[in-house]
């Protein structure tokens, strides 16, 4: 077992990756000598060389362009948007064209391709550089989105990935890339689509993924010392929703919160809350709760501990799904 | 100010620029002589008959619209030199990105046309395999094939191919982004794409003096690589100067972009109502046989005693066969089973997808049963 950090987790992911297929490549902007502004590809360029690893201009449409045409001609590309708000350029990209193609071409032609995407706050950032993109995505049929929360998942989850013959977008916490973890890798790929019951517990369960999963746990290891029994269970995927998972964890624990960064309307809460209401009408015994952001743009980060998730918003709400 | 910046009495400079003396500047083909034997009779006489045969799908796509058999036509009269041409012009391995007009380089490469047609009918989003004709779907989002193209060359250097990937767009598309971020890729990483840009001269309603400003080919040596502005209406100018761009890229030179003027002698779409912004007038230079493709290309054939009357009937006769076999195909096109648009979404579907899909199917079987 060795400690690594989430960034290295992913680094060795793209490093066994390329390794292990020729048809993989790793572009985007800085991701080359730097090895990206969160070195996420540190050393890759000087192993694998300037084909395999390169810079791109700085022009995330055809960062994105450029992906669907190389996994046209039989490539698996991993490009690398360097921050969040800064996908948003290449957004008529992923969703009018690398979303469709596969439809487009009457299942022809597959879009084997990842589009890395650092997001989320708490990094006491400059603004457009805290987003919580994840909605933008998820409301795109045509396209994978997967999120991890560990070291040892976004090793797994990255491999799962790139062997996919689908588009994924891959959110990267980036509050985590200096979470450490003991874990022994490489390791297998995680399925695409399953959620992880993270920690187990009775009276209410929180979900959550990426960047507030530690969040979430840290809120249940509060609650078990005032005597509350908190499950945890990390999304992974974000679309598609393991709903069966929830369902499980939901249909025992008779109350749920779930937790994000992203403002609370339309966020992922809202079709998760939908979805167990209709299912679970019956056995609810409070409203699901939902805690993220207001309705406002991520606000400057001199505030942003008071509009993130933490465990006592967390145990709130709890209060509230127990109390109802 | 407006009016100056628009105004429509501003010289079309080097619409009808000769082709000889732009290739002498760029050193691609030295001479008018070296061009034209660069062409034999053979390939000119195919490249008139499927410019021919294109004008012909083309009223049969009209016309199967006004009969409301489709539920849109986007008709490409004025462009059979450049289509045809481009497409004729590239070798069996190369590729062509084509943009939503290109409907002549599609039947050009082999594409069945009456499959083309039940896009256009609502049938399909997708009709044809990319890999089959080296020939990717029809992009609809104006400009954002441009980049795809590029992306595909870069993989062509990737894989030590000597491949040309041609793109094809309109004046209109190099006003987004994604094109100037393409032209700006394909220089940086010197890929070996042919950017064929068909100045029609109007963007739905928006003529080229208010779309572009400078000219569409001076771009090219900003992004540090040869653009030449042809005579989009003679389809040996084109068929020459994109196989000569083509093996440019081919060859390991980088891109080329070839600006290729013509006129739209049509709306937009079958949507389109050009009385509102165009004039009947505005159309007459260009309807002359001096501008006319075919027309120039059959006066170039006779010059050189290879049109005759039995060509020119076999010609017609197979472009209404094709034609005829076209409305066929599309009239008689199954949608097939509505769950296919479930299957299609993905290569390897979450099961979550696989269940919505089967929901449908049975709410729709149970629908079926009352």
């Amino acid at each position: 077992m060795t400690s690594i950090t989430m960034g290295k987790a992913l680094n060795l992911a793209l490093h066994d990756a390329l390794a292990s297929d020729d048809h993989v490549v790793m572009f985007g902007e800085d991701v080359g000598r730097l090895g990206g502004v969160f070195r996420v590809s540190d050393g890759l360029q000087d192993e694998f060389g300037r084909e395999r690893i390169f810079n791109t201009p700085l022009a995330e449409a055809t960062i994105a362009a450029l992906a669907l045409g190389l996994a046209m001609k039989g490539f698996r590309p991993v490009a690398e948007m360097q921050f969040d708000a800064f996908s948003y350029p290449s957004f008529q990209q992923v969703t009018s064209n690398i979303a469709k193609y596969h439809t487009r071409t009457g299942g022809a032609v597959n879009m084997q391709l990842v589009i890395r995407i650092p997001y989320g706050g708490n990094i006491g950032a400059i603004e457009q550089h805290s987003e919580s993109p994840e909605t933008y995505y998820v409301h795109t049929a045509g396209l994978k989105v997967v999120t991890p929360s560990t070291p040892e998942d976004a090793y797994r989850l990255l491999t799962a990935a790139i062997i996919d013959p689908d588009p994924v977008i891959f959110l990267e916490p980036k509050a985590r890339y200096w979470m450490r973890q003991e874990v022994d890798l490489p390791t297998t790929p995680l399925p695409l689509d399953r959620a992880n019951v993270v920690r187990a517990g009775r009276d209410v369960t929180l979900i959550a993924y990426g960047p507030t999963v530690q969040t979430a746990l840290a809120a249940a290891e509060q609650g078990e010392s005032e005597g509350v029994s908190l499950e945890v269970v990390d999304l992974r995927s974000l679309s598609p929703l393991d709903m069966d998972t929830l369902r499980d964890s939901v249909r025992k624990t008779r109350r749920a919160v779930v937790v994000h960064e992203a403002p609370v309307f339309m966020g992922l809460g809202a079709e998760i809350v939908a979805q167990l209401m209709h299912d679970l009408f019956d056995v609810l015994e409070a409203p699901i709760e939902r805690v993220g952001n207001a309705t406002i743009p991520y606000p400057p980060s001199r505030f942003e501990k008071l509009f993130l998730p933490d465990a006592d918003r967390i145990l709130e709400a709890v209060d509230r799904v127990r109390e109802y | 100010m407006a009016k100056a910046l628009h105004s429509r009495s501003q010289p079309q400079e080097g619409v009808d620029h000769p082709i000889a003396s732009l290739l002498a500047a760029d050193g691609v083909l030295t001479s008018e002589g070296e061009r034209i034997a660069a062409v034999s009779d053979a390939q000119l006489r195919e490249l008139y008959r499927m410019m021919v045969i294109a004008r012909r799908l083309d009223q049969e796509g009209l016309n199967l619209q006004r009969q409301g058999e489709l539920g849109l036509w986007g008709p490409y009269v004025g462009h059979e030199a450049a289509q045809v041409g481009a497409a004729l012009a590239m070798e069996s391995t190369d590729w062509i990105f084509p943009y939503y007009r290109d409907f002549a380089m599609a039947v050009c490469r082999g594409v069945d046309p009456g499959a083309i047609l039940t896009i256009f009918r609502g049938l399909t989003h997708g009709a044809w395999n990319p890999y089959e004709y080296r020939f990717a779907p029809f992009i609809i989002p104006v400009g954002t094939q441009v980049p795809h193209a590029v992306g595909f060359a870069v993989g062509c250097t990737f894989d030590h191919e000597q491949t040309a990937v041609l793109v094809g767009f309109g004046e209109g598309a190099t006003s987004t982004g994604d094109w100037h971020e393409a032209m700006n890729f394909a220089g940086v990483f010197q890929a070996p794409v042919v950017f064929l840009c068909e100045n029609n001269q109007w963007a739905i309603s928006v003529p080229l003096e208010e779309q572009v400003a400078g000219r569409v080919v001076d771009r090219a040596a900003g992004y540090g690589f040869p653009g030449v502005r042809i005579d989009g209406t003679d389809v040996l100018t084109v068929y020459a100067v994109v196989r000569a761009a083509a093996k440019h890229a081919r060859e390991g030179h980088g891109p080329f972009l070839v600006e290729s003027v013509s006129y739209r002698m049509q709306p937009h779409t079958t949507s389109d109502d050009p009385t509102r912004y165009r004039s009947d007038a505005d159309l007459e230079p260009w309807r002359g046989k001096d501008k006319d493709p075919i027309e120039r290309c059959a006066a170039r054939l006779r010059l050189r005693n290879a049109f005759d009357e039995r060509f020119v009937a076999a010609v017609t006769q197979e472009a209404d066969e094709r034609a005829s076999a076209m409305r066929q195909t599309v009239l008689t096109a199954q949608p097939g089973h509505p769950e296919r648009v479930f299957n299609l979404v993905f290569a390897n579907p979450p099961a979550s997808l696989m269940r919505e899909r089967d929901e449908f199917t049975s709410a729709l079987e149970q629908g079926g049963a009352e």
